[in-house]
């Protein structure tokens, strides 16, 4: 039995339907339970559609699960809270503020010390490269720097969960390994509990304590992959033969569950 | 400035006075009747020679057209937000306000004016009447189009909906605002005149329908002239505005 108060978030058969137009029903989610111990990095990978920004959303108390619930931090979670940081496929910056104000948007919002923040941040947009750029517009910046802002604002204020649906999805490849590597490098430094959503497999296994594989209608976890590969991480642990056998493993229950679909349709 | 502007502008310049003395030599060499088309020169003498009312009358323009348009945004931009925000309001709202929408404003002009009566209130109300349609249209657009991972977002700091109102929407919503009010402004102009047009002893309209009775064609284009200018100066203005208001936004769009 593990420690019980090790665990940031609990998902207890956690479920969600939703109506359609034509009067019917979806099941986005079935029967999920998971929990979620502190400082783990957590990826759930999945085809599209499996419900996995749905799960997300749900942890994060944006979404009501329909049946089930989700104890965060040893309360009931019913509504978004400050404690949770969210990073999405878009950057979603505000437009009218410069990079530092939008890093340092939550605290306004929040109701914190400005004076106590505005450090944090500039020293945050200085681990991901960003010195100089704190007076400058967003968009006058490229996608993966928008992206760079967006991590910096969801860190900023220290929330204990970090919840990151697809945030490198919209990047190209190059970029992307970039930003892989410095959020590792950023996670490392202040341990952080991050549930983090993305379709590439490599991806989910580079970052992760543990990867959990969702099959689609409904979403279900089929699979729950420890990978207790070294760290801190390089990108030539691609080449590494454990390595090859988690992907292969996180691919063979992707696969596997695609098969099972098809036969019962 | 840059060097290729200030070319541009000269260009455009010896463009226009070129096409000034084409115009005065036409007029001169094939004689033709004055009340049909002035020369330039004639325009020039005729527009001087209204120098003394011409302040009365453009003052009254100009308080027309934004008395107009300030009355159209007070009351357009808080019932977009009330639009965006109570489905109830939209539907009570939105089939009344495109049936006035689809009626000519000049032809409700008259009715305005049996109901408030001849005078400066009759004119701001028709121009506030003809500016107010785009502005409710943008404005409910801006405030509508907001991202939605923004608002969750948001929401999750534990902010209020007033919060988010002022602190997010509108501010999403200012381009969107102010692209309506560029054209609520040039149609606010076009309500004023059209005011002075039908029931009114003054503005430049009023100069220019007398100036019509009396076949002073000359004082006609010298009106006209000066109508335009204080369109694009009003134009400008809101230009100018935004400039201020939006700095994050024109900031791009000028790059």
């Amino acid at each position: 039995m593990q420690d019980r108060s090790a665990h940031l978030v609990r998902m207890d058969a956690v479920s969600k339907q939703y109506s359609t137009r034509s009067g019917g029903s979806v099941t986005a989610l079935h029967d999920i339970s998971v929990d979620i111990r502190q400082n783990q990095f957590i990826t759930i990978v999945g085809p599209s559609g499996c419900g996995k920004s749905t799960m997300m959303k749900i942890a994060g108390g944006i979404i009501e699960p329909s049946t089930g619930s989700v104890i965060f931090d040893g309360h009931r979670l019913t509504r978004p809270s400050e404690e949770i940081g969210m990073v999405f496929q878009k950057a979603t910056l505000l437009p009218w503020k410069t990079v530092l104000g939008n890093v340092c948007f939550p605290i306004e919002m929040i109701g914190l010390s400005m004076r106590d923040y505005v450090p944090k941040a500039r020293a945050l947009l200085d681990t991901v490269g960003l010195r100089g750029f704190e007076d400058v517009y967003p968009q006058e910046l490229s996608g993966g720097m928008q992206q760079r802002v967006s991590i910096c604002r969801a860190l900023v204020y220290e929330p204990k969960l970090l919840l990151m649906d697809e945030p490198f999805g919209a990047l190209d490849a190059l970029t992307r390994e970039e930003l892989v590597l410095e959020l590792l490098r950023v996670w490392d430094e202040r341990k952080k509990t991050v549930l983090f959503v993305t379709h590439n497999i490599n991806e989910a296994v580079f970052l992760a304590d543990r990867v959990l594989v969702m099959t689609p209608r409904p979403g279900r976890i089929i699979l729950d992959l420890t990978v207790d590969l070294p760290r801190p991480r390089t990108l030539d642990i691609e080449y590494a033969p454990e390595f090859k056998r988690f992907a292969e493993q996180v691919r063979e229950g992707i696969y596997s569950s695609k098969k099972k679909t098809e036969f019962v349709n | 400035m840059g060097r290729k502007q200030l070319s541009d502008i000269l260009q455009s310049a010896v463009f226009g006075i070129l096409a000034l003395i084409g115009w005065e030599i036409l007029c001169r060499v094939a004689a033709i009747p004055v009340w049909l088309l002035p020369a330039p020169s004639r325009i020039w003498t005729e527009t001087l020679a209204l120098a003394p009312v011409l302040p009365r009358h453009l003052l009254a323009t100009v308080e027309g057209i934004v008395g107009g348009f300030l009355l159209a945004v007070a009351a357009a931009i808080p019932i977009a937000i009330a639009i965006v925000y109570s489905p109830l309001f939209r539907k009570m709202v939105y089939p009344p306000l495109l049936m006035l929408q689809s009626v000519p404003k000049v032809a409700i002009a008259p009715l305005l004016l049996i109901w408030i009566g001849y005078g400066m209130a009759s004119n701001i109300a028709i121009a506030a009447s003809t500016a107010f349609f785009p502005i409710i249209i943008t404005t409910s657009n801006g405030l509508q189009n907001i991202d939605e991972d923004l608002l969750d977002l948001t929401r999750s700091y534990g902010t209020g909906a007033l919060k988010v109102f002022w602190k997010v929407r509108l501010p999403w919503a200012m381009p969107y605002i102010f692209s309506g009010l560029k054209v609520a402004i040039t149609f606010a102009v076009i309500g004023a005149v059209v005011a002075e047009f039908i029931g009114s002893d003054r503005g430049l309209g009023y100069l220019i329908l007398t100036s019509s009775g009396t076949m002073n064609t000359a004082a006609m284009f010298g009106v006209l002239l000066i109508l335009s200018l204080v369109g694009i100066v009003c134009f400008y203005t809101v230009v100018f505005i935004e400039r201020v208001m939006c700095p994050w936004y024109t900031a791009t769009e000028l790059t």
